[in-house]
């Protein structure tokens, strides 16, 4: 029994100490390596050479990624996004933050309601959603369209040229404001009721509680939201890839960066070519967040 | 809504890609009697019509020693997609696979199409010639056929009585039919130009006498915005340019509306459609009546094909000699035939089937009691049997979508369209390796 004991011990401290970590991070660690580092390094490898019909396999060293430097359809698809993040995360981000503000300022009835019903549209999978709005914007089929029909009105086009984008834009607001702001109200339900307090004792009203004492506390939240969306929106791909079809002139299969990705891989056959727009992609990433990150921190600093 | 039109996009592909064959009165020669393994064999094919089960089942009854099990592993794009990525990896291809006409020379280029020849080639002459000619190379037989899709022009009765039209024989006449319409009723259109579906641009441009592609071997012709295509592009302008032609993308619900509200007076179309048609709409039962496709000369017979299918056998199988004697069975026998008619309403591509007056000429109510396959009987044997896809349809298809797409959206002409896919399918031919004339 002391034996037994004096075992169970050693073998505790010896475990406790160095090992127990990585043993707990080892499920992860596996499945880290075999699910995105693994595909990360063959997707390089592929894209380090180029496939093609008649000569076979050849390596071509960066070539392809020279290729993607001076190829119009990524950078329009990249030029087209920036348009669009520019619209829509800005409202998006508003919209969240101000409904936040006035969901955490208790006066509002049914608080939990209204949580739960902004927060509906992002559990709703995105195909649902562009399908769901693609009825919508039907010009003869779509309510609106009906609406304008009945009282003899032009139809709104949601499905043209100039207004597609913004279309596009409005799904996403919709889905992803909720998200956002159940993280906006989260860090606010965080802020200490003292401070309330404190500031309306120093005859601080309810907007200026919330602008000069709240919104700052909860900055560096924001700003994680705003790289959140900033990533979400360079990779948006379902919802013009599901409005293609009511919009064949406008979406063109490489609409957005990672559409193209798609288009190369599985309509051209040119995977060699998906993988390096892929990793340039990857690395618009990568730098658009850094740079925010850094301008952010200047303007904290 | 959109859910719906998903559906119904599904429901046209179905029909597109299968084979008809009638009660086949008949007799069609037996199958050669390969040497098939003694031991038992099972085969695993990949194909999306529904109840394709039944007809391999039929096979299994013939051969006990051949089971064949049916995979669906998406329709259309994702089937193929699956395909090549099995290609691409070097495992994990079935034995065979349903495989469109305009997809065989892609696959056939990727090196993976068994010849099914020697199973083949004995009951070749009971074939439809153009659907024989676009499987095969010599005596190398890459697909069986089992289902066409033979263009005619489908027509509302009541608009065009309404508003004075006759059916038109010749595509001038249904020019002028479409700018009469477009003066008398306005909002009502003869037709809706389909660009956003490249298979219904290939088989109109394909009667038109286009020929955009010769392979051979690694030498490929390229000519997509020919004078034929030139002159196709400014006969459509024309009817843009007029608002006498609605440009709605198709198969979207709002495209099948205007088909069942009248908005859409016609539509030259395959022969797989009048049952797609009968299935989706809901007003216009008993309006729709059928005739031959529009001649660009007066009195000609020149037809094209849009869509249909054929299954085809893996160079990887195991089992090729069983593989082709399946596909050649589920292409040829007589009952199997029967069925892709009766059960699956595919267009036949047996002469035995076509030229089956019961089968072929029951009277259609959507169609105000016409035999609308009648049309199409005549449609299939004028099918021109000299165009060639590329091997590499899909790319060429999803360009097309695009340019034409962006041209009727406002970006340059259609004829400028056509000099864009030309410079993006050369491009991608030459990177490719080809040697492009």
């Amino acid at each position: 029994m002391p034996d037994a004991v004096a075992t169970r011990r050693r073998g505790r401290v010896y475990v406790t100490k160095s090992v127990a970590p990585y043993l707990f991070l080892l499920p992860f660690m596996a499945l880290f390596i075999a699910f995105l580092i693994a595909p990360l390094c063959y997707a390089f490898g592929l894209s380090l050479f180029k496939t093609t019909m008649v000569a076979g396999t050849q390596f071509v060293g960066a070539a392809n990624y020279l290729k993607v430097f001076t190829d119009p359809s990524f950078w329009d698809g990249v030029v087209l996004l920036f348009k669009f993040g520019l619209m829509q995360i800005p409202i998006m981000l508003g919209l969240a933050l101000l409904y936040a503000l006035i969901l955490d300022s208790g006066r509002v009835y049914g608080r939990n309601f209204f949580r739960i019903a902004f927060f509906i549209p992002y559990a709703v999978p995105s195909v649902i959603a562009a399908l769901l709005w693609g009825y919508l914007y039907g010009p003869s089929f779509g309510p609106f369209g009906q609406l304008a029909e009945f009282f003899h009105l032009p139809k709104p086009q949601f499905l043209l040229d100039g207004t597609i984008l913004g279309s596009i834009a409005n799904i996403a607001v919709w889905e992803f404001m909720g998200y956002n702001l159940i993280i906006y109200f989260a860090a606010l339900q965080a802020i200490p009721q003292d401070l309330e307090e404190a500031s309306s004792v120093d005859g601080a009203t309810g907007l200026q509680y919330a602008l000069r004492i709240k919104l700052p506390l909860i900055m560096p939240t924001v700003i994680v939201t705003i790289i959140f969306s900033i990533i979400g929106t360079l990779q948006l791909f379902s919802e013009p890839y599901l409005m293609r079809n009511l919009a064949p002139g406008i979406i063109n299969s490489h609409y957005t960066p990672n559409f193209y990705a798609y288009t190369l891989a599985f309509t051209n056959q040119q995977y060699n070519y998906s993988a390096a727009v892929s990793f340039v992609l990857g690395g618009v990433v990568a730098v658009v967040s850094y740079v925010f990150m850094l301008l952010a921190n200047r303007r904290a600093a | 809504m959109e859910k719906d039109s998903k559906r119904m996009t599904l429901d046209r592909r179905q029909f597109m890609q299968a084979a008809g064959a009638g009660l086949a009165a008949t007799a069609v020669a037996g199958l050669p009697f390969a040497a098939v393994a003694q031991d038992k064999v099972e085969l695993l094919l990949w194909a999306w019509t529904p109840d394709t089960q039944v007809q391999a089942d039929m096979f299994t009854k013939k051969y006990p020693n051949i089971s064949v099990k049916v995979e669906n592993v998406g329709q259309g794009g994702p089937h193929y997609v699956k395909l090549r990525n099995a290609i691409q990896a070097g495992t994990g291809l079935p034995d065979l696979a349903q495989m469109e006409f305009n997809s065989i020379p892609s696959f056939k280029q990727l090196g993976v199409l068994a010849d099914l020849g020697a199973a083949a080639n004995p009951v070749k002459d009971q074939f439809i010639d153009w659907t024989w000619k676009a499987v095969s190379d010599g005596d190398k037989v890459y697909g069986i056929p089992w289902d066409s899709g033979p263009m005619g022009l489908l027509y509302r009765n009541d608009v065009f009585e309404k508003n004075k039209i006759e059916i038109p024989g010749t595509w001038d006449a249904y020019s002028e039919a479409s700018l009469k319409l477009a003066t008398d009723a306005p909002g009502t259109y003869m037709s809706n130009f389909g660009v956003s579906d490249a298979g219904w641009v290939a088989a109109v441009l394909w009667q038109a006498g286009w020929r955009p592609f010769h392979t051979e071997g690694t030498d490929i012709q390229i000519k997509l915005n020919d004078d034929i295509a030139k002159k196709w592009a400014g006969y459509w302008q024309k009817l843009i340019d007029a608002k006498a032609v609605d440009t709605k993308p198709m198969w979207t619900t709002e495209w099948f509306a205007a088909l069942d509200d009248g908005v859409h007076a016609s539509w030259v179309t395959a022969a797989w459609a009048p049952v797609l048609m009968q299935n989706s709409m809901k007003k216009s039962v008993g309006l729709w009546r059928a005739a031959p496709m529009p001649q660009w000369t007066a009195g000609g017979t020149v037809t094209s094909n849009w869509g249909g299918s054929t299954f085809a056998a893996m160079t990887t199988t195991p089992h090729p000699e069983e593989a082709a004697l399946f596909a050649t069975f589920m292409g040829s026998d007589p009952e199997a035939a029967a069925l892709w008619n009766s059960k699956q309403f595919l267009f036949p591509v047996l002469k035995s089937l076509i030229d089956d007056k019961a089968l072929m000429g029951a009277p259609n109510a959507f169609y105000g009691g016409q035999a609308v396959n009648e049309v199409f009987v005549v449609s299939e044997n004028q099918v021109d049997p000299s165009f060639e896809f590329a091997p590499f349809q899909d790319f060429v298809n999803q360009t097309m979508q695009d340019e034409m797409s962006a041209s009727i959206a406002g970006t340059g002409t259609l004829a400028d369209a056509f000099d864009r896919l030309q410079d993006k399918v050369v491009a991608y031919a030459t990177d490719q390796g080809y040697t492009v004339s």
